[in-house]
């Protein structure tokens, strides 16, 4: 990149002032809590946090641990990506963990065998006889189908209905709960398919989550979409008047989130070989709390599928530290309630001083 | 008839009952430079609204080069060649300049319905060369707009109507926040156009910028037209009687 390309109009530009991209402090934010847990375990539990100090001298790091973290991570990950355009176009989606439940009640009712891996009978399918042993594709696509239409519901209150996002989506994390409740009244789907279980095993999620991951990046960062999104969130009139025809958008940006929270439900129900009406309770908070901690700003704008990443990274080490540290689930839910609070308050002070700046 | 590039006839616009603006009638020619002055609350910025199809008019018609046009929304607007510096200035805060000028009408590597993939290379280099072209001196092009001065941000949005080639530029108020070597370097870009025969529809208090760039100036007063005035048959004195309503042309009279 030749000087001109910067400096313009005789102005001095200086590449040292330059803004360090907010995803490399998220990142030493990470290792510093990485650290701070190896220093902990090895001062109160005697172990290390992230190497190997078993008797298998194969592996430097513990790979156990790090294997539950990104497993751990993965499927809310997932999730976590479509909420990051969500907010960075202004909005926010409260409903992503009960689409999350409702479709996989859904998809696990299409996933249904006839016999079960210890050979027993299926003798109560949910829909009938006629729908197990269906194709592996019948399951997937009605339950990315349930979570588009999910989405879009949501996007359509949100830019026809003018409903704030925060209001419709409530609507729907309480509808879709009620939806996943309603299928079974509360019976867990079994006797799934060996091929639907194949879908969230061993690091399968992990690998889709990589992937779902980069896709997002590519869309966000170099496409009309992508540029949109952020165009909204940063000033929904500005992005009007330039032609962009925001309902339209707020719909595909909603749907999009809508699929990605039903590619977590098949993922999770997969992985656990059952559909249960619970699931996904609450991982709307955990996605928003992700992206948050990874720099995307609840005003909308600003921030990045990295930053989401390594911020579900941050919240997974967190999670898997207390349980190292061997401190009560409750604990861990304070400092749930606390990080998602600290992000938060970073974010506005952030927003202040961007603000003070200019 | 066909060197108007705008004319509008009984342009109307009510907010519930609020008459922002009240049967205007205003015509501009192809290389006219145009200003448009009023007190705050007069309907200025309610008129190019009207016209840019940012809202839709309550009545009233708009003919713009030639024909009778009825945009369905600002991109329309655009692309038939209005361009527009609103008021309140339509930029994107989170994005640096070529996204800014480029808002709306990306340039593509490929096209895939929404998700046509950006050619930042390109945009970057037509984004220099129109910034260039202005005279605007940005330190840094990759720069979010939210970290430039008024100034900077203003002239981000000027620069983007002359990137691209108007039938018609409107600016409202675009100095109004600026500094005065902020306002020359405006001021500068307005006469490039003049120069490059491209009409340009100016609001503005500023009585000497008024009369050392346009032609004719427009009065509003009230959501009405009450005044149209050659600049050499004017003064400045003539000019505020009528934003005040001390005075009202003859052929306007039941307007005032
Ligand atoms: N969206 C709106 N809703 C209601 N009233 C409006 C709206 N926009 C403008 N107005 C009113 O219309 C009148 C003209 O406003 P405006 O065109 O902004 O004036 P100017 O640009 O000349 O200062 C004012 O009385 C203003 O309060
Ligand atoms: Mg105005």
């Amino acid at each position: 990149m030749s000087a001109s390309q910067h400096g313009l109009g005789g102005l001095k530009y200086d590449p040292k002032k330059r803004h360090r991209p907010p995803e490399l402090n998220v990142f030493f934010a990470l290792i510093l809590i990485v650290g701070a847990f190896e220093v902990l375990g090895r001062l109160f539990v005697g172990d290390s946090f992230l190497f190997n100090t078993r008797d298998r001298v194969d592996t430097l790091f513990n790979e156990p641990r790090l294997k539950i973290i990104v497993l751990q991570v993965a499927i809310i990950g997932i999730i976590a990506l479509g909420v990051t355009q969500v907010i960075i176009s202004g909005g926010i989606d409260l409903s992503s963990g009960s689409i999350v439940g409702a479709v996989a009640m859904i998809a696990t009712a299409f996933a249904q065998a006839s016999v079960n891996q210890y050979g027993m009978d299926n003798l109560k399918p949910i829909l009938g006889e006629a729908y197990l042993n269906l194709p592996l594709i019948v399951p997937i696509v009605v339950g990315l189908f349930a979570g588009l239409v999910a989405g879009v519901v949501n996007g359509a209150l949100i830019a026809y209905a003018k409903i704030p996002p925060f209001i419709a989506t409530l609507g729907m994390m309480l509808f879709a709960r009620g939806v996943a409740n309603w299928t079974t009244k509360g019976v867990p789907i079994s006797y799934l398919q060996e091929s639907y279980a194949e879908i969230g095993a061993g690091m399968n999620p992990v690998f889709i989550f990589i992937a779902l991951a980069v896709l997002m990046h590519f869309l966000l960062r170099y496409t009309k979409y992508g540029k949109h999104t952020y165009a909204i969130g940063s000033n929904e009139q500005a992005a009007r008047m330039s032609g962009i025809e925001v309902e339209r958008l707020k719909v595909l940006i909603y749907a999009i989130a809508g699929i990605l929270s039903a590619v977590a439900a098949i993922v999770m129900s997969s992985k656990a070989l059952t559909g249960q009406s619970g699931m996904g309770l609450m991982y709307e908070l955990d996605a928003i709390a992700m992206a948050v901690i990874g720099g995307v700003s609840l005003a909308g704008g600003r921030g990045s599928i990295l930053g989401t990443c390594i911020g579900a990274l941050i919240y997974g080490v967190i999670i898997s530290g207390f349980t190292f540290l061997k401190l009560d689930a409750f604990y861990q839910e304070m400092a749930k309630g606390a990080i998602i609070v600290g992000a938060v308050v970073l974010d506005q002070w952030r927003a202040r001083k961007q603000a003070a700046k200019s | 008839m066909s060197d108007i590039i705008l004319k509008t006839e009984g342009l109307t616009k009510h907010y519930g009952g609020v008459q922002a603006l009240e049967g205007a009638n205003f015509e501009i020619r192809k290389g006219e430079h145009v200003a448009i002055m009023g007190d705050n609350g007069a309907g200025k910025s309610t008129f190019v609204r009207q016209i840019t199809a940012v809202e839709q008019r309550t009545a009233g018609k708009v003919w713009f080069d030639g024909e009778e046009v009825d945009f369905k929304g600002p991109l329309e607007a655009r692309e038939a060649g209005i361009e527009t510096v609103f008021q309140n200035l339509a930029l994107a805060d989170a994005l640096n300049v070529p996204d800014n000028l480029f808002l709306g009408r990306e340039i593509f590597k490929f096209k895939l319905g929404p998700f046509s993939v950006l050619d930042y290379k390109a945009m970057r280099e037509k984004t220099l060369a129109s910034l260039e072209k202005t005279g605007v001196k940005i330190p840094n092009i990759n720069n979010a707009i939210s970290n430039m001065s008024g100034g900077q941000r203003q002239c981000v949005a000027i620069a983007r109507t002359a990137t691209f080639h108007s039938k018609l530029t409107i600016m409202d108020e675009p100095t109004a926040a600026l500094g005065v070597q902020e306002t020359a370097q405006v001021e500068n870009i307005i006469r490039t156009l003049k120069e490059a025969g491209e009409p340009l529809i100016l609001i503005s208090h500023n009585m000497r910028q008024v009369f050392d760039l346009v032609d004719r100036i427009v009065v509003f007063r009230r959501g009405k037209i009450v005044a149209n005035l050659r600049k050499e048959e004017t003064s400045g004195e003539d000019v505020v009687s009528y934003i005040t309503g001390a005075k009202t042309a003859p052929e306007y009279a039941e307007n005032a």
